[in-house]
């Protein structure tokens, strides 16, 4: 299958008044049309970055980055980023908060405007288009806050940390929701998350980060062998606790190593 | 979903929200009946001595005649000017907030400068503003400009840089431009702060007019002065 995102050799340091900060050293992974990959490492080491990088919004020290085999730099169209909190915008209605990233990036077409009405009849929140945010619960608006991001149609999107808004329940309810959206969609996901359960339930690859200055530590690969996976069967499968085991054992020792 | 507002407990709703309206209303218009029968009984009885402090009927009679005296032109002269004040100090307040937030280099190196003149005494300043527009409404005008403009622009510009983080970086994953930023989420974000400027600002803007008024006015609401020392009894 096609590599749709690949990055090559990514730093980054930060300039700062007291000195240098390396937060990412040579980071080196590929994704695949269709693939869902997470990232974990431990707090702070700059997964966040990395995925702000991958977006064009913050500028890489150096290294390459190629989407669909095109070297980019910049913010791509190719790209959808959905970040931690849903930040919609209180004073549109729904429907007119679904259609943000349209109207900016002059595509409201009628066409484009059809396939956001049939993401929200397909993801039952057409009912709630003329309703404002305020009204609506978490679980929804981190919903609407998706289909915001799907409505311009990117090949690749970035989770930052998009679900650890949202309370235990909601949060495992949402996931499935998303998953299946995104497996119905066949969008390409790297998603952030510090939640190790959540990056095993949902991936088909996971990409442990070291501490400070980040690298590539291990590149698990998660295969359940069941069929119409989901992350609720995911959970519940006997392997879970193995990968589980694995993962955190590869976290905690940097932690002691600190 | 729901039938359209029909239900009981819609209505109800609804009822109650009217009720709360229109208790705030009929308070609010008490309190100022009571203060003013107050001021009148207690004046009345010599609770409160009159000679300072004056009392509302005898006000209302000095206004009277004041009113044949042309009142009503003098109070449309201070309406002109304060809205004049008013909307210019809005509006380019508006603008110069705009314009710093656009450009970080330009609000860094205005910054001090806001400061200082923000803690001006203005209205010590109205000799000079005389002598530089000349003494009539426009250094009125300029007197009104001169208490509300600074405070405007600190304000509005408070509000834009305080403008959600989160909203703009979910706007810059769009790609959107530096324009498209201020128009589509930092002007509506900061509805609230304009309105809560503009309801400083007409005062202020009034109490620029007043006091542009002392020093130059030949006509104007300063005259309610005259209404007040008029109903005093000598």
């Amino acid at each position: 299958m096609r590599e749709v995102l690949k990055l090559e050799n990514v730093s980054k340091t930060y300039q700062a008044k007291n000195g240098e900060i390396e937060a990412l050293k040579n980071i080196n992974f590929s994704v695949k049309e269709g693939e869902f990959v997470s990232i974990i490492g431990p707090s702070g080491c700059g997964k966040s970055t990395l995925l702000s990088i991958i977006a064009g919004l913050e500028k890489k020290s150096s290294g390459k980055i190629y989407i669909d085999e095109i070297e980019t730099e910049n913010i791509s169209s190719k790209i959808g980023y959905m970040l931690q909190k849903d930040s919609l915008l209180e004073w549109r209605t729904i429907y007119n908060n679904v259609i943000f990233g349209l109207e900016i990036t002059h595509r409201k077409t009628k066409e484009n405007e059809k396939y956001v009405k049939d993401l929200l009849k397909k993801y039952n929140l057409y009912e709630f288009k003329d309703k404002y945010p305020a009204q609506l619960s978490g679980g929804m608006r981190q919903r609407v806050a998706l289909i915001r991001t799907l409505a311009i149609r990117p090949e690749i999107l970035l989770l930052d940390e998009a679900f650890s808004a949202l309370d235990y329940q909601t949060r495992i309810m949402v996931t499935k929701d998303i998953y299946d959206i995104l497996k119905n969609e066949n969008i390409t996901t790297v998603m952030v998350t510090h939640d190790i359960s959540e990056a095993i339930s949902m991936s088909d690859r996971v990409i442990v980060l070291s501490k400070r200055p980040a690298t590539v530590k291990k590149i698990h690969k998660i295969n359940f062998e069941i069929e119409n996976k989901d992350p609720m069967n995911a959970r519940k499968s006997p392997k879970f606790s193995n990968y589980f085991d694995s993962l955190w054992k590869e976290l905690d020792v940097d932690a002691k190593e600190k | 979903m729901r039938k359209k507002n029909n239900s009981i407990e819609r209505k109800q709703y609804l009822r109650k929200k009217t009720i709360t309206k229109v208790s705030i209303f009929i308070t609010q218009v008490t309190l100022v009946i009571l203060f003013i029968a107050l001021w009148e009984i207690l004046a009345n009885k010599g609770i409160i001595d009159s000679f300072i402090t004056s009392q509302p009927s005898r006000m209302l009679k000095t206004f009277m005649s004041l009113s044949q005296n042309g009142l009503l032109e003098h109070l449309g002269v201070t309406c002109y000017e304060t809205i004049v004040g008013f909307l210019s100090g809005a509006i380019l307040g508006v603008i110069v907030a705009i314009i710093l937030w656009w450009s970080k280099f330009l609000s860094k190196v205005s910054e001090p400068f806001l400061v200082i003149l923000n803690s001006l005494p203005k209205i010590a300043l109205g000799p000079v503003i005389i002598i530089w527009v000349g003494a009539g409404t426009s250094a009125i005008i300029v007197m009104a400009l001169a208490i509300s403009l600074i405070v405007t622009i600190l304000e509005i510009l408070n509000g834009f840089l305080n403008t959600d983080s989160e909203k703009i970086k979910m706007a810059r994953t769009f790609n959107a431009n530096r324009f498209q930023l201020l128009t589509k989420i930092v002007i509506p974000a900061n509805i609230s702060t304009f309105i809560n400027s503009l309801k400083v600002n007409i005062g202020l803007s009034l109490v620029g007019v007043i006091s542009g008024e002392f020093l130059v006015s030949k006509a104007g609401l300063r005259i309610f002065n005259s209404i007040w020392r008029a109903s005093i009894p000598t």
